[in-house]
């Protein structure tokens, strides 16, 4: 670390346990970093409280993006709300298509064709592979090393490619309804998706040797933003920020889901516990979904249906129910909680997303201590997506 | 096997009824003065570290409003609901709800987002009165099923001149059966 004395009884506190920040006493300075910063993700800010270059408060704010996706649900059909729903997370929506579309078949009772699943599995991983890649470019450029985000933004362009080839659309691909998927894959598409595999095998050994070996990365990142295993349940830390502590959560493992029980892989995990460990944690993870398509295409069912027979979707009404569906996402637990009571609208629904609990109540608790100059880095580490904490 | 789980529970704490989802996956409803030691236990006892979810369904047909605590335990692979029924009138008229974020930390930002977009209120947690996503909100909690939003919606927004509105439902009648079959 870069700085090593433990300043944290700075400022003193008041009886009742909060700061005592007098701003008049010229000892400490408000910062606004976000909503429009290089070193946010996404559309957020924090507030953060300063003295000299140290923080020793920081407050989440979010709102920027909130466009009501839950309550907006409650007055669509239930096929209404299917290209909705991805809209609430951008660089990796298929998850949010995923779990919606199993609460609403559990809870209507259908029964998704094999081949569907393993097509889902499929598309899972390749966005898992998307939002890795955007978050490296993202975990460099927040420590000056431009060119790491030039590199991955190629390769996740031609991720995109085989996005589009597969459904028609690059970011929002509404291939995972109710019922099913939309359709099989194309001729040819698991020689170019190998193609591509090889491509972001060969820039992730080069992202390896000039990220990972770089001593500014190293000398940054050693040590920031440590997340004590012991907390991990406390503040809700799922996914690699969990496994980077060494919490071997993955849900995939846990509970497995879709077509995981047939696919050979261990949950990727590390022991320290800083944004170096999480970014090498999110590297390993996204070579083994790299694995994991291969073994996808090796032995996922050529023929049959796709897409289980639906009701008229006009007029679909689901029986009475709640349900509660989550999976892996690239950041940790994702879930959909959905409530319906009979009519053709849901109830309720509320997503889970992992950032939730990883940019407001955590982050906050991180923050403080920390160098003005490393809180871009320490913010994208925990790699969080503003709209699925807004929804 | 989560069945064997409520019967245990049952025979310390008075409990409602179990609704199974799945293996994995049931709820459990119980009275709101049950739910710190119910949560203590399962949390302690029964290996439900995670606190998955914390939020809200509006059922204003029958005056209630239904929390939902989800728990996941990682070790037995497992997922439990407790709904906690409040008195939908009573919330309005500002009764308040036993705060857990001492449990876990992180409830206090479901607290708060429960406060501004449910109204319901949880005194004692951290910064809950404090603006969460709306800023300067003047309507009910728009959360709640009586909130219009269509009616909120054309009161606060000027239509763009020249733009047509159309009802989706309608629309993709129409263009799933344009001979209006």
């Amino acid at each position: 670390m870069a700085y090593q004395a433990d300043r944290s009884q700075y400022p003193s506190r008041r009886p009742d346990g909060s700061l005592d920040i007098d701003l008049s006493s010229g000892k400490y300075l408000k910062l606004w970093q976000g909503p429009q910063h290089p070193g946010i993700t996404g559309n957020m800010s924090v507030e953060l409280t300063v003295c000299g270059d140290e923080v020793v408060e920081g407050k989440t704010h979010v709102g920027y993006l909130h466009r009501g996706f839950e309550k907006l649900m409650e007055r669509r059909t239930f096929i209404q709300c299917f290209p909705i729903v991805c809209r609430i997370c951008v660089p990796e929506p298929d998850f949010n298509e995923y779990c919606y579309a199993a609460a609403v078949e559990e809870l209507a009772g259908l029964e998704v064709p094999e081949r569907a699943d393993w097509i889902r599995t499929l598309i899972l991983e390749m966005g898992r592979i998307n939002s890795y890649l955007m978050y490296l470019g993202g975990q460099a450029g927040a420590l000056g090393q431009g060119v790491i985000g030039q590199w991955t933004t190629y390769v996740r362009d031609l991720m995109l490619d085989r996005f589009e080839e597969l459904s028609g659309a690059r970011i929002y691909h509404m291939f995972i309804m109710p019922g099913g998927v939309r359709d099989g894959l194309p001729d040819g598409f698991d020689q170019r998706m190998e193609e591509t595999l090889r491509e972001i095998e060969s820039t992730l050994a080069d992202v390896k040797d000039v990220m990972f070996q770089n001593a500014v990365f190293k000398k940054r990142t050693v040590g920031l933003g440590y997340i004590d295993p012991a907390i991990v349940d406390q503040y809700g830390v799922t996914g690699p920020t969990a496994r980077a502590a060494g919490v071997a959560k993955d849900v995939r493992r846990d509970q497995p889901y879709l077509v995981y029980p047939e696919l050979d892989f261990e949950p990727v995990v590390g022991q320290d516990s800083d944004v170096f460990t999480r970014a090498d944690v999110r590297r390993r993870d996204l070579l083994m979904s790299v694995d994991l398509i291969r073994q996808i295409l090796a032995r996922m069912p050529r023929s049959g249906a796709v897409m289980a027979p639906l009701p008229n979707v006009l007029h679909w009404k689901i029986p009475f129910g709640e349900t509660y569906i989550c999976g892996e996402c690239s950041r940790g637990e994702y879930g959909y909680y959905l409530v319906t009571d009979g009519s053709g609208y849901p109830r309720r629904v509320n997503v889970r997303g992992p950032s939730y609990t990883h940019a407001m109540a955590l982050l906050e608790r991180l923050i403080v201590n920390c160098n003005i100059s490393d809180v871009a880095a320490l913010m994208v580490s925990l790699h969080t997506y503003p709209p699925e904490i807004e929804r | 096997m989560l069945r064997e789980l409520y019967e245990q529970l049952k025979g310390r704490f008075p409990l409602g009824e179990l609704s199974e989802k799945r293996p994995d996956l049931a709820f459990i409803t119980l009275p709101r003065e049950q739910l710190r030691p119910v949560l203590l236990h399962l949390r302690d006892q029964e290996g439900f570290t995670h606190l998955v979810l914390l939020t809200a369904v509006d059922w204003i047909e029958d005056d209630r409003f239904q929390l939902t605590y989800l728990l996941h335990d990682r070790q037995g692979a497992r997922d439990i609901g407790l709904r906690v029924m409040l008195s939908r009138q009573a919330v309005i008229e500002g009764a308040p709800m036993e705060s857990i974020h001492d449990l876990w930390p992180t409830a206090a930002t479901y607290q708060r987002e429960l406060r501004e977009m449910f109204g319901i209120d949880f005194p004692d947690s951290p910064g809950v009165n404090e603006d969460f996503i709306l800023e300067g909100w003047r309507e009910i909690p728009p959360y709640r099923r009586d909130f219009d939003t269509l009616k909120y919606s054309n009161e606060t927004f000027a239509p763009r001149p020249g733009r047509e509105s159309q009802d989706p439902a309608q629309h993709m009648k129409a263009q799933l059966y344009p001979d209006g079959a």
